[in-house]
C-alpha cells in the first residue's frame, strides 16, 4: 500500500506524518511536493499539519489552489483514502472536500495538549480498528479548530454519521457540537483536528493514533487480499 | 478601476476576536460598546475600465478565494 503525505510550503507535521506511517505500518511512503501532478501511484494520501503558505488570507485558504489539490480532487473522487489532520483538515474544508470551516478557538489561544476523543464513527477506513464510543487519546495543537457549520450541515452530518471524532469533557475551541473531526459522505475523506501521528507510541504520551494507520491499512488488504486482514499479511 | 472588498463573518457565527476587542474597550471605560464583529478590507486594483467585467470579476474572486461563503459574508464597491 502506498502513502503519500503531501508538503506545502508551511507544512511542518509532514515529517511527523511519514515516520508516523513507517513506524505503525511501516508500507512505503513519500513526500509529495504541492507542485505534483499525479497521485496515481498512492494509495492513501495524507494531508499534514502545519501552516501552509503562512496561514495567509485563512488557513488552507491558499493551498487549496496548488497543482496538486486537483490530483487529490480526482483521488477523492476514485475513493482513495484521503486523510486530513489540523492544517490538513483545514485544506480539505476550504476545498469543499470536506463540509464545513474551521475559525479562531473560542478562547482565541493556541491549544497544545492531549485531549480525550471518542470515536463516534468506527466504519471510516481510518477508524476500523476502534471500537464504537471508544474513548481515545490524543494531541491537539492549533488556534484555529473551531468547527463551524450551518444548522442544516449539522444536521445532515448525524443522520449520515459523518462525525467520526468529538472531544470528549472539555471542548478545546468551541467546536460546534463538541465536533473533533468529520468525513464525507462516502467516508473516504476524513479530516480531524487532532494528531493521531503524533500519538503512535507510548514513549510519546499515548499510541492511540497508530490505530488509523492500522485501520487504513486493514481496509486496503481486505480489497486486494481479502484473507489477510488484521496484520494476517507477512511483511 | 480600484475595488473596496469586505468580508465579513456572517450574523449567526461566533467572532471570537470581536468578543475580545469588545471586552477590552469595556475595560478601556467604552462601556457604551454593545458589540464589536471583525472582519476584512481589502483593496484591489484591477487592470480593466469595464465595470460589468470588473463586478463579475470580484464576484468570481471573492466566491473563490476571499471569502468562505461558509462562515463568511462579502461585497464590495468599486471607485471611479
Amino acid at each position: 500500500m502506498n502513502f503519500a503525505v503531501l508538503v506545502f510550503p508551511g507544512s511542518n507535521c509532514d515529517i511527523d506524518m511519514f515516520k508516523a506511517v513507517e513506524d505503525t505500518v511501516g508500507e512505503p511512503v513519500e513526500y509529495v511536493w504541492h507542485t505534483a501532478t499525479d497521485l496515481s501511484s498512492y494509495d492513501v494520501i495524507l494531508v499534514p499539519g502545519g501552516f501552509s503558505y503562512g496561514d495567509y488570507l485563512r488557513c488552507g485558504a491558499i493551498a487549496r489552489f496548488a497543482p496538486v489539490m486537483a490530483e487529490l480532487k480526482k483521488a477523492a473522487e476514485a475513493g482513495k483514502f484521503v486523510l486530513g489532520v489540523c492544517n490538513g483538515f483545514q485544506i480539505l474544508t476550504e476545498a469543499g472536500l470536506l463540509p464545513g470551516a474551521l475559525i479562531r478557538n473560542n478562547s482565541l489561544k493556541f491549544r497544545c495538549h492531549p485531549v480525550d476523543l471518542k470515536v463516534e464513527n468506527n466504519i471510516t477506513p481510518f477508524t476500523n480498528a476502534y471500537a464504537p464510543g471508544e474513548t481515545i487519546r490524543i494531541p491537539i495543537a492549533h488556534g484555529e479548530g473551531n468547527y463551524v457549520c450551518d444548522a442544516e450541515t449539522l444536521a445532515r452530518l448525524k443522520t449520515n454519521n459523518q462525525v467520526v471524532f468529538r472531544y470528549q469533557g472539555d471542548n478545546p475551541n468551541g467546536s460546534v457540537d463538541n465536533i473533533a473531526g468529520v468525513c464525507n459522505e462516502r467516508g473516504n475523506v476524513v479530516g480531524m483536528m487532532p494528531h493521531p501521528e503524533r500519538a503512535v507510541s507510548e514513549l510519546l504520551g499515548s499510541s492511540d493514533g497508530a490505530r488509523m494507520f492500522t485501520s487504513v491499512l486493514n481496509v486496503f488488504l481486505s480489497r486486494v487480499e481479502p484473507s489477510a486482514v488484521n496484520g494476517a499479511r507477512a511483511h | 478601476m480600484k475595488a473596496k472588498v469586505y468580508v465579513t463573518i456572517k450574523e449567526n457565527v461566533l467572532d471570537p476576536q470581536g468578543n475580545a476587542v469588545q471586552g477590552a474597550l469595556h475595560s478601556l471605560g467604552f462601556g457604551e460598546v454593545a458589540k464589536v464583529r471583525i472582519g476584512k478590507f481589502m483593496e484591489v486594483e484591477l487592470d480593466t475600465a469595464d465595470r460589468g467585467q470588473a463586478e463579475r470579476q470580484l464576484k468570481e474572486m471573492c466566491e473563490k478565494l476571499l471569502a468562505n461563503t461558509v462562515v463568511e459574508d462579502y461585497r464590495f464597491e468599486l471607485e471611479g
